[in-house]
């Protein structure tokens, strides 16, 4: 078939210690890492400052490096149609939000409840951008990046439109940390456009293969980003990015297929 | 604006919920005016509202092929598959494309979590009990990871979980793929369950009517919420009797997580790409399937929107008055109403409703009407501020 093919014009990253794409690419050049401060939130300044400091962990992760994608992009995020896509979701919300259900379920509270739907960072993002255009948020389990560059892609590539890309996980909490377990924050975000222009870094070409991919190791700097399943499946991506030669990424896309992405600078 | 698209055939389809199992029940009691809601009997800690729940899945089991899936949300999606013959149909549709042409698009707001609820209730020294200590339950896809194992396709898979849009914007989702070759035929699925987290959620918000919700009624207090699952099976070529997916808008109100934008600026916006694509005008329109929850704020915002841009010719109801509001089910139940209506003719009544918000009853029908069907749109806006029009035509009219 046919590969769907976008630019990538804008890359978004935070995770502890990595604050955005130029501290990822020196930590890939020199193998250093800043020391990272397991309790460090992003801020992200799109956000209005009550929220920047309320708002549920994955709308600050999500916001935080879908504004630098953007930003490098040199778009308004108004005009970004987006998706959001994670592994486990909001695993903190979802943990004292059961917590709270098992205990005494009218203690529930209102906010808590509307932050728990799987498109809040979606929707405070949104509401933040001034962006009417279509979002969504997905999740295709560990194969969510890879659902999330197929989607993205798609949306490129049948609209005509550059589509901004989110994904995230935060840290797992609670009982259910051992069922959906995820030890370190990490999101990435990407702007992708329909057409090579000035501020292209890479052409990507997405291929759905059969069988299964099997995820490659990281580097010794990166290593504990092995805990974090948004980490696993994006970084193999980003690296390629940071080398800036022709590579090939292939990422699971789901239970028996996999996606392979061309990298051409 | 959008530029229009190719329409694509549904070849088949089916929904189960408190009105029943397939087609023919639904049918059968939206032309009867018989609606699905009953007292509350399902939470373990009272909370006095209407409920659309389906019977019998306490007591149904997964084929033990899939017995690490089995959850209440899974056992409607494995219920709902067998009616209609929709499962057979899809079976069929993947022998004939091939499994890795086929894309599996589901929407779900809040998938197993159902389970989730459960295992925090009953923990064990801190831990999940083992029975729920089961990674493919606790995930926002585990409907999709399911329904991948149950139905062998091999093609895109994910799970667009947009609160109350996610099962309309999941044909949105089809289509492009569909347009683009990265599939050649599409399964959409959508499917919710009762669960604590939104009946208690919602009755936090205050927004769940003590009573059966009454959509677009000026005395309108709230939603009752529901359960239920809906499965289409979409191609590019269907025969003559097949409906039509003709268009769909999406669209984001970038105003508030859970209060409607107060001009409906993202509803006009998914109004009018779904009409640009499917190449429409408003009075080419017969029916629409309103979003109409019942809450004061969200049918006084759809009221206006559907007063500006329809004349008195265009029919409207909202469905929630038999069903509940299903959420993240509500998209592809409501299309199935909607395809209902088209292929039979008529206007489901807006059930429970008396007396209609003054702005729109000119287009509001709160009886049920016998009428051609031709062109239909289906609303659904949610949380987020996320919405999603869907147009569908009878086969003969496109």
């Amino acid at each position: 078939m046919r590969a769907l093919t976008v630019y990538v014009d804008g890359i978004g990253i935070w995770a502890p210690g990595i604050p955005d794409w130029a501290a990822l690419q020196r930590t890939l050049s020199d193998g250093s890492i800043a020391a990272p401060d397991a309790g460090a939130k992003p801020a992200p300044a799109i956000l209005p400052p009550t929220e920047r400091r309320r708002a549920p962990e994955p709308v600050l992760l999500a916001s935080e490096a879908a504004s630098q994608a953007a930003t490098m992009a040199g778009r308004d995020p108004a005009t970004l149609p987006c998706v959001f896509s994670s592994t486990h979701g909001d695993l903190a919300t979802t943990d004292q939000m059961c917590a709270t259900l098992a205990a005494d379920p009218r203690e529930l509270s209102p906010t808590r409840f509307h932050n728990s739907v799987h498109n809040a960072p979606a929707g405070y993002w949104t509401v933040a951008a001034n962006c009417h255009k279509t979002a969504t948020a997905i999740s295709a389990g560990l194969a969510s990046v890879a659902a999330g560059l197929v989607e993205a892609a798609t949306e490129v590539a049948a609209d005509g439109d550059a589509v901004l890309l989110a994904a995230y996980d935060i840290v797992a909490r609670g009982p259910l940390a051992e069922v959906a377990p995820s030890g370190v924050p990490f999101a990435v975000a990407f702007v992708l456009s329909p057409s090579r222009s000035a501020a292209s870094l890479a052409q990507l070409s997405l291929y759905p293969l059969q069988g299964t991919a099997v995820a490659k190791g990281l580097p010794a700097a990166l290593a504990a980003f092995a805990a974090n399943p948004t980490a696993v499946q994006a970084l193999p991506l980003l690296i390629a990015l940071a080398a800036r030669a022709p590579a090939r990424v292939t990422l699971a896309s789901g239970a028996n297929t996999s996606l392979a992405i061309e990298v051409a600078p | 604006m959008p530029t229009r698209i190719a329409p694509l055939a549904i070849t088949a389809f089916t929904a189960t919920s408190a009105l029943g199992h397939g087609r023919r029940a639904h049918a059968d009691a939206l032309r009867h005016d018989r609606g699905g809601l009953a007292d509350n009997d399902f939470t373990r800690v009272p909370l006095p509202c209407a409920i659309g729940r389906v019977a019998g899945l306490e007591s149904m089991a997964l084929p033990d092929a899939f017995a690490e899936y089995d959850c209440r949300n899974n056992r409607l999606a494995w219920h709902g598959l067998g009616a209609d013959g929709f499962l057979d149909a899809a079976r069929a549709a993947i022998e004939r494309y091939g499994a890795d042409r086929v894309a599996l698009v589901v929407g779900t707001s809040t998938s197993s979590i159902g389970a989730t609820e459960e295992g925090y209730r009953t923990l064990d020294g801190g831990r999940l009990p083992e029975r729920l200590r089961r990674p493919a339950l606790h995930t926002p896809h585990s409907l999709g990871l399911f329904l991948e194992a149950a139905l062998g396709t091999r093609g895109p898979c994910l799970t667009v979980a947009t609160a109350c849009s996610s099962s309309a914007k999941i044909f949105a989702k089809a289509e492009r793929m569909m347009r683009l070759g990265t599939a050649d035929a599409a399964i959409v699925a959508g499917v919710d369950t009762l669960c604590d987290s939104v009946l208690f959620g919602f009755n936090a918000l205050e927004l769940v009517s003590s009573a059966r919700c009454r959509p677009f009624d000026t005395a309108r207090n709230g939603i009752s919420i529901g359960e239920a699952a809906g499965f289409a099976l979409i191609e590019r070529d269907g025969d003559r009797h097949a409906p039509r997916l003709v268009g769909y808008g999406e669209s984001s109100d970038a105003y508030h997580m859970s209060t409607p934008h107060p001009e409906g600026r993202g509803a006009r916006l998914a109004l009018a790409d779904a009409l640009a694509r499917a190449g429409l005008e408003p009075d080419d329109v017969d029916y629409i399937n309103l979003h109409g929850t019942a809450t004061p704020k969200n049918d006084e915002v759809e009221a206006a929107v559907l007063a500006d841009v329809f004349t008195a010719r265009v029919r409207a109801s909202a469905t929630k008055g038999f069903t509940g509001h299903t959420l993240g089910a509500a998209g592809i139940l409501e299309a199935a109403i909607t395809l209902l209506a088209i292929e039979q003719g008529f206007v489901p009544a807006t059930l429970n409703s008396r007396d209609a918000e003054p702005i729109c009853a000119a287009q509001l029908a709160i009886e049920r009407e016998e009428r051609t069907i031709r062109v239909a749109l289906s609303n659904s806006f949610g949380f987020g501020g996320s919405n999603c029009t869907l147009a569908f035509a009878a086969a003969t009219s496109h």
